[in-house]
């Protein structure tokens, strides 16, 4: 089946837009996106969003976000899949596309976080979790994490210094993204010196509450051509899958295994038709460093219990053999949950055309991967994206 | 803190969360919560199966900024026990201080308030662990 094509990226910056309403950030992605590839009108909107009704009171964003960005009675939906909602809301649009029943979409990720007070905004995440048996015992998201990551630390013997390795390298690179929340690099000392949110999880291992929206039009490549898009602009989404595990942590055969991660990555390669020594660069789920490691381990790239030695040994920068996290990563860009998926997607695609920031562009990129966690690796979307 | 929904939401679930009772299938296998499908061989046939309450600690936290509704109770430690019947089960260790708690440390499951509302008077139990009574 032929592959869709991403035609164009737009994004805001992520960060705290006092000034700014979910509305707004979206329909300024989109429009962005639309921009980018020279497109005035599209067939469709899939929105990617969480938990917008706890946030801001506010759902039915396919109408809402479709009727203020102009794009007339076109059908439009949310696609809600926990923080892993942008990258689902994708991965349908692309579907979409090679279903051959819409031939230009736009997908928008979208969330506006920084409305709520910082407990309530605490509470709507957990609601991705296990309402019954984790968020009724007072369960955070921070602290399902803790428990994984103070159980791998012990499994595998490596320090709280050693996860630290994947905020640094994630800053690093944030540094250089204009529209990464925050912009400047940090070291391992900043990590341990910031306060437990949730012990071993302190406050730089874990990704800022914050707003943004980032967007892609995809179609397919006999339009992408009929519209006169220049080819170095095309993105081929060449492969995609995602996949569920039991939605409470407590229940999984394995703690410290994204099996989701593992299934869905395994048939996106396969898709592709690649293997993980093809591709360039990954934008994974780095809520807080103990997913990085794990998400490295699920699909591939480290064996199990290994994920921390290549950040140990340098390979996760830019010029090694594995970058991650090339613009920020969630750490440092921002994790504006349902958008984050689709700044993943907009980010790789910058890398594959060659237009990432001075400093963070990854040479001569031709594919990468994104993979974007819902719950504590509950849903989990994987995303092969190939120059063309 | 925060308003309760309707009780019937609470008290659907008062046998796991007062008794610790789970689900046993045809099979054998056991599982908490108990659900209609076993995870672990499909069986639909599934009777209650009440677990011992003894467990060990697998993992463990100091939630310092829990959700709204729980401010109230911060910190508390929260846990992953691995119950001797093999199910591991998310939830509040009582009775001890953060630095007693270790890896494997011997807990038994009680039943303790989880929080209250500002107003219309319900308050939830449910079931917490502590290290054994000698």
């Amino acid at each position: 089946m032929e592959r869709p094509v991403i035609i164009g990226v737009g994004m805001t910056p992520a960060g705290e837009h006092w000034r700014l309403s979910l509305r707004e950030l979206a329909v300024e992605a989109i429009l962005n996106a639309m921009d980018d590839a020279g497109v005035d009108k599209v067939d469709s909107l899939y929105v990617g969003n969480m938990i917008s009704g706890s946030f801001v009171e506010q759902e039915n964003l396919g109408a809402l976000i479709a009727d203020w960005a102009g794009l007339g009675n076109i059908p439009a939906v949310k696609i809600e899949a926990a923080c892993a909602s942008g990258g689902a809301a994708l991965q349908e649009g692309a579907k979409a596309v090679m279903s051959g029943l819409e031939d230009v979409v736009a997908v928008v990720g979208v969330e506006k976080m920084t409305d709520a007070w910082p407990s309530d905004a605490t509470r709507y995440l957990a609601y991705a979790a296990d309402a019954e048996y984790e968020h009724f015992h007072g369960a955070s998201f921070v602290a399902l994490n803790a428990l994984i990551m103070r159980y791998y630390m012990q499994r595998y013997g490596y320090t709280e210094e050693d996860l630290a390795l994947f905020a640094v390298n994630a800053h690093a690179n944030g540094a250089k993204n204009p529209y990464a929340m925050f912009k400047r690099t940090i070291t391992v000392d900043t990590v341990m010196r910031s306060p437990y949110i949730a012990d071993p999880i302190k406050l730089f291992d874990a990704s800022p509450v914050c707003d943004g929206a980032a967007a892609v039009i995809i179609t397919t490549k006999e339009k992408a051509k009929e519209l006169g898009v220049p080819k170095e602009k095309w993105v081929e989404v060449a492969g995609f899958s995602r996949a569920i595990d039991t939605i409470n942590l407590a229940n999984r055969e394995d703690l410290l295994t994204l099996k989701a991660a593992k299934v869905a990555s395994e048939r996106a390669y396969k898709m592709a038709g690649i293997t993980v020594k093809d591709i360039d660069l990954f934008e994974i789920h780095d809520a807080f460093t103990i997913m990085a490691a794990l998400s490295l381990e699920a699909i591939g790239v480290a064996e199990k219990g290994k994920g921390v030695m290549l950040a140990k040994e340098g390979q996760i920068a830019i010029d090694a053999d594995y970058p991650i996290q090339t613009m920020g990563g969630l750490k440092s860009r921002g994790h504006p949950v349902g958008a984050t998926g689709m700044y993943q997607a907009g980010e790789a695609a910058l890398q594959l055309r060659g237009e990432a920031p001075n400093g963070i562009q990854v040479p001569d990129a031709e594919v990468a991967l994104t993979q974007n966690i819902g719950g504590t690796g509950s849903n989990i979307t994987i995303t092969i994206l190939r120059r063309v | 803190m925060g308003k309760p929904m309707q009780v019937s939401r609470y008290w659907r679930h008062f046998k796991e969360k007062y008794r610790l009772i789970g689900g046993k299938c045809e099979n054998g296998h056991v599982f908490f919560p108990k659900r209609s499908v076993c995870p672990v061989c499909g069986s639909r046939n599934i009777e209650d199966f009440q677990f011992s309450g003894k467990g060990k600690v697998l993992s463990w936290t100091i939630v310092r900024n829990p959700p709204s509704g729980f401010e109230y109770y911060k910190p508390f430690p929260l846990a992953l026990i691995e119950l001797e019947e093999g199910p591991v089960v998310l939830a509040q260790l009582t009775d001890v201080t953060p630095e007693e708690i270790k890896f494997g440390m011997e807990v038994e499951m009680v039943t303790r308030k989880i929080r209250e509302f500002d107003e219309d008077g319900i308050i939830l139990y449910a079931y917490k662990f502590r290290p054994p009574v000698k």
